[in-house]
């Protein structure tokens, strides 16, 4: 073979090893075990940048922005906002429309209020999925409360897919919002976000898409998607807990009044009647999560200089391989078998409760989630006290996977 | 036998484990000896709250004494709340309120105290004590 084809095609190739000694935490050991960490959709380890930058912050940087009359504060605010032209550019967005949150949730009920109050009146309809986070179900519970407005719910297949014929019928001229997520946290499955976006502004809907579980996994552009508002959350992103972002196009940002009011959103403030700030700032009321929102830079950075397309590769090989072991087991049933899915493996065992598992897997060093992963609609769907979930990160490895199926197998001889 | 002595049999029981695993072997059989509740009871009046799994706990008054039944859809969990059954029924509701259990620390199982635990012991040992404040301000009563 060509020197230069083998060099491409090894340059296409993850180097886990390496990878691995940028997050300190993959070699703690647990109940005397190497650890084998397998909730990464419940939250990722964070690689070392993100830790140095955060000490360096504090260090460095630390100081109030956008308040800046001295050289700290101006130091912050440009850190700050730097930061939100590479989460702007990672999405191919313009940075007027990147809002910092504290994360996902934030983001959802930032727009089921400030476009709730905007844009739904009684008789309204929000359209969710049945494969929806509490956080993509309760907020939007809550408008439609408030508003009189009603909730509409677009059916899945015992696969794990929506079903794209029922979506159609539900969209209708009351529909005021249609949101639903990219990935499903519980099953992993890749909806059809593209489509669902189209059949939606076919008739002037805007779409709303939970990304949390997306943006670890594959790029997203919310141009070539045309998304009218897009939220994650950093932490899932090897980034720093407690923030998050909302995407959103100005259009609509600029329409929607504030979500909290405080310091930061404003314009001008007399006693008798205070103007807003535009967007983003707007909805940013408060002293932000400064540092956790700088480090969530350096964490996208970190993604890409590997390469989401890499990952995502990589990821898909050890779904693939995590599959077929499982499949071998008796009596274990994999829940959500969608065709397109991320590195996500949720099952249950005949006669076995997912709790049970979990202990018997922590006892061995494997951490892996169980319970109804906060989707208990879905959950019910499935008519199951819940699942075992062993979700996959990059830095994630074959070998992991055998001593999680030998470990598994152990709990099960235990159990049985 | 008084409601420390029990907790000292545990931890007697529980030293000659060597490792976790015969340990929750252990726990797992005491699992499969629970005194069965009586199906009548395995309903939301009777279902403890904060656990993962699904958990029952009823009890009566007899002689004076309170005797626990339980049950749960995870063998683990049913098998911890048999360990707190052992040591808590056949006392008297004063006894059971006022007593500061120690065996769970002593048998290295304290990380299922903690109150988000899917199996929930902390919740467990709260709704034992909430049923035998029941029993002695009804018994007060009547």
């Amino acid at each position: 073979m060509d020197i230069a084809v083998k060099s491409k095609e090894l340059n296409k190739e993850l180097d886990v090893e390496a990878i691995r000694k940028d997050f300190p935490i993959l070699h703690t050991k647990v109940h005397g075990q190497p650890i084998v960490y397998f909730d990464n959709a419940a939250t990722s380890q964070k690689p070392l940048v993100v830790l140095d930058a955060i000490q360096e912050y504090y260090k460095e940087t630390n100081s109030n922005v956008h308040r800046g009359i001295h050289y700290l504060s101006n130091k912050a605010t440009n850190e700050f906002e730097a930061s939100r032209k590479t989460i702007a550019a990672h999405l191919n967005a313009s940075h007027e429309e990147i809002i910092f949150t504290r994360g996902t949730t934030e983001a959802i009920n930032l727009v089921a209020f400030s476009y709730g109050e905007a844009f739904v009146k009684s008789g309204d309809e929000i359209i969710i999925s049945h494969m929806e986070h509490h956080s993509n179900i309760v907020p939007w519970q809550m408008l439609c409360e408030r508003k009189n407005a009603t909730l509409k719910v677009i059916p899945i297949t015992h696969e794990g897919e929506l079903k794209i014929e029922e979506y159609k019928k539900l969209l209708s001229a009351k529909t005021k919002l249609v949101a639903v997520n990219h990935v499903s946290n519980t099953l992993g499955t890749i909806n059809p976000v593209r489509e669902i976006i189209e059949l939606a502004h076919a008739k002037n809907i805007p779409v709303l898409l939970d990304g949390a579980q997306a943006v670890p996994h594959m790029k997203v552009d919310v141009k070539k998607l045309d998304v009218d508002f897009y939220c994650f959350s950093g932490h899932k992103l090897f980034g720093p807990t407690g923030i998050g972002v909302l995407y959103g196009k100005s259009k609509w940002l600029n329409q929607m009044p504030p979500y909290q009011g405080g310091g930061e959103m404003i314009k001008q403030v007399t006693l008798e009647k205070t103007t807003y700030n535009d967007a983003p700032l707007r909805f940013e009321a408060g002293t932000p999560n400064i540092e956790a929102s700088i480090v969530l830079a350096n964490a996208i950075d970190y993604v890409n200089e590997i390469g989401l397309d890499k990952i995502a590769k990589h990821e898909n090989d050890l779904l693939l391989y995590a599959t077929e072991k499982l499949e071998k087991i008796q009596g274990l049933k994999i829940i959500g078998t969608a065709k397109h899915k991320t590195s996500v493996i949720s099952f249950v065992i005949d006669g076995l409760h997912p709790s049970d598992i979990g202990i018997l897997l922590d006892k061995q060093g494997v951490a892996v989630r169980t319970g109804h992963h906060c989707t208990q609609p879905l959950i019910d769907f499935y008519k199951i006290p819940g699942t075992v979930r062993a979700s996959f990160a990059f830095y994630n490895t074959f070998e992991e996977i055998d001593i999680f199926v030998r470990a598994l197998n152990k709990a099960i001889s235990m159990l049985k | 036998m008084r409601i420390e002595e029990t907790e000292n049999e545990i931890v007697e029981e529980f030293e000659i484990f060597g490792d976790w695993m015969e340990k929750y072997e252990h726990i797992i059989e005491i699992g499969n000896s629970v005194p069965k509740i009586d199906e009548k009871y395995k309903d939301e009046a009777h279902e403890i709250k904060g656990c993962q799994s699904k958990v029952w706990l009823h009890s009566e008054l007899k002689d004076g004494k309170i005797i626990y039944s339980a049950d749960s859809d995870a063998i683990i969990t049913k098998g911890l709340v048999g360990l707190v059954i052992r040591v808590f029924s056949d006392h008297t509701p004063e006894e059971i309120i006022s007593a500061d259990i120690r065996f769970i620390d002593k048998i290295g199982l304290h990380e299922h105290l903690s109150p988000t635990r899917s199996n929930g012991l902390t919740a467990m040992i709260k709704q034992i004590k909430l049923d035998a404040l029941a029993h002695r301000e009804l018994g007060i009563k009547n």
